[in-house]
């Protein structure tokens, strides 16, 4: 029986830190099947979560002090609420490690404490009938546990709500820029190279100069839209993201271009309508991240945003690239 | 929760009252508390707090509640990838969260 440590060691750290930030992000994954805390028996209770590193660790590190098992299912190495939400974490597969882990056998109740986002996937009424144990949902956050134990395995309102603080905000913001680096090379790239067309055909030193300032405001625009956007989000007005990060673009840009000097009237309006469509762009990726946002809307949002943010890139372009000759 | 509101009216989320049973299922995973008992019958008190989740539809033993059905979730990231495989006629599985 393999035991799992209520402590975090540097090397977990360490790879928390990877996991947030992105890197090699489908290797967080444990092997399925049980694990304990402590020293359990018959009688312990049985917590039940993803086999998603940051999921166990969030358990595991608030079991202190406390005898229990953890079975782990397999979510592919996804967290529990996106599990649920897309049917790995189902209640079919719940009793298929209850019954590999031969879990009747070893524990003398039968009730199974799933995370309360488990629900999307796992029908707490079935479990009894497909392994024999039943699903009892508890607290959202792991850092609840303590206090849903302490009250005879019962969650509050505020136990049972999703919330979506500054730091919650904040610890999803590397990984969702990590996650546009690809696509900002690639423009990145573009931008260098039709910046040096002009009137002289081709010219490296103004592919140089005017590709940097294009590719700050791209920079800036990224900031915008997917750190500033989330920070001030409850404090921006309007619901729909593309909204939203249009504001910080605006503002972001207005700031840009008002601070560069000599710079013609077509170049100052192509890079803020850049930086407003790539806010816009970033601001709307972040509704993935969110406790919050449906899929109904976040299509409906995306209808228009998604038009003006394309609209928008392209007549910042062609202004970039005919600003040479007009300006 | 309140401090976060998004787009008022365009969740799909049904509630059949006839069917209900009073369970309270629907209460209890809810992750935004937008159902409550009212005598024997679950009730919606907070509609456009519904971010389709899709939890209480899944506990409700008896299908009373509808929820939208559609692959995804509220995720613009996911919306687009998903296009792209479709046009691409790639399966479907773009999301790595």
């Amino acid at each position: 029986m393999p035991r799992a440590s209520t402590h975090l060691s540097l090397r977990d750290h360490l790879g928390t830190l990877r996991a947030r930030i992105g890197i090699a992000r489908n290797q967080y994954k444990l092997n399925p099947g049980l694990y304990c805390v402590g020293a359990p028996t018959a009688e312990s209770p049985v917590f039940v979560t993803a086999n998603y590193k940051l999921s166990f660790d969030a358990l595991r590190q608030e079991l202190s002090g406390i005898n229990a098992w953890i079975l782990i299912v397999d979510t592919r190495g996804i967290n529990v609420w996106c599990a649920a939400g897309k049917g790995t974490f189902s209640t079919d597969e719940v009793a298929l490690q209850v019954n590999r882990a031969h879990l009747a056998e070893i524990v003398s109740h039968r009730e199974l404490i799933l995370p309360q986002l488990a629900a999307p996937g796992v029908a707490s009424h079935e479990l009894n009938r497909k392994c024999g144990f039943k699903g009892r949902f508890g607290p959202i956050r792991a850092a609840d546990i303590q206090d849903f134990l302490a009250s005879g395995n019962n969650a509050d309102d505020k136990m049972r709500s999703v919330t979506f603080t500054l730091a919650e905000r904040l610890i999803l913001v590397p990984v969702e820029i990590a996650l546009i680096w690809k696509l900002f090379a690639i423009i990145t790239v573009i931008i260098f190279l039709v910046s040096g067309i002009g009137p002289e055909l081709y010219s490296v030193s103004a592919a140089l100069s005017r590709g940097m300032i294009a590719g700050g405001a791209t920079v800036l625009a990224i900031l915008a839209g997917a750190l500033v956007t989330p920070i001030l989000l409850p404090w921006i007005p309007g619901r729909q993201f593309w909204l939203k990060g249009m504001l910080t673009g605006i503002c972001a840009g207005l700031a840009y271009v008002s601070a560069g000097k000599a710079m013609s009237i077509y170049d100052a309006l192509s890079l803020l309508i850049w930086t407003v469509a790539a806010a816009s762009y970033m601001a709307m990726n972040f509704t993935g991240a969110t406790p919050y946002t449906s899929l109904s809307g976040v299509k409906k949002e995306m209808k228009l945003g998604l038009a003006l943010q394309c609209t928008g890139m392209c007549v910042a372009l062609i202004l970039w690239i005919a600003s040479p000759f007009i300006g | 929760m309140k401090d976060f509101r998004y787009i008022d009216d365009t969740a799909i989320l049904k509630l059949n009252k006839d069917l209900c049973i009073g369970c309270g299922n629907c209460t209890t995973v809810c992750p935004h508390r937008i159902f409550e008992l009212h005598g024997h019958k679950a009730r919606i008190v907070d509609y456009n707090g519904c971010m389709e989740c899709g939890a209480c539809a899944r506990n409700c033993p008896v299908e009373a509640i509808y929820v939208n059905p559609d692959d995804g979730c509220g995720c613009a990231a996911y919306i687009i990838n998903s296009w792209i495989s479709r046009l691409r006629g790639k399966p479907v599985n773009v999301c790595s969260c």
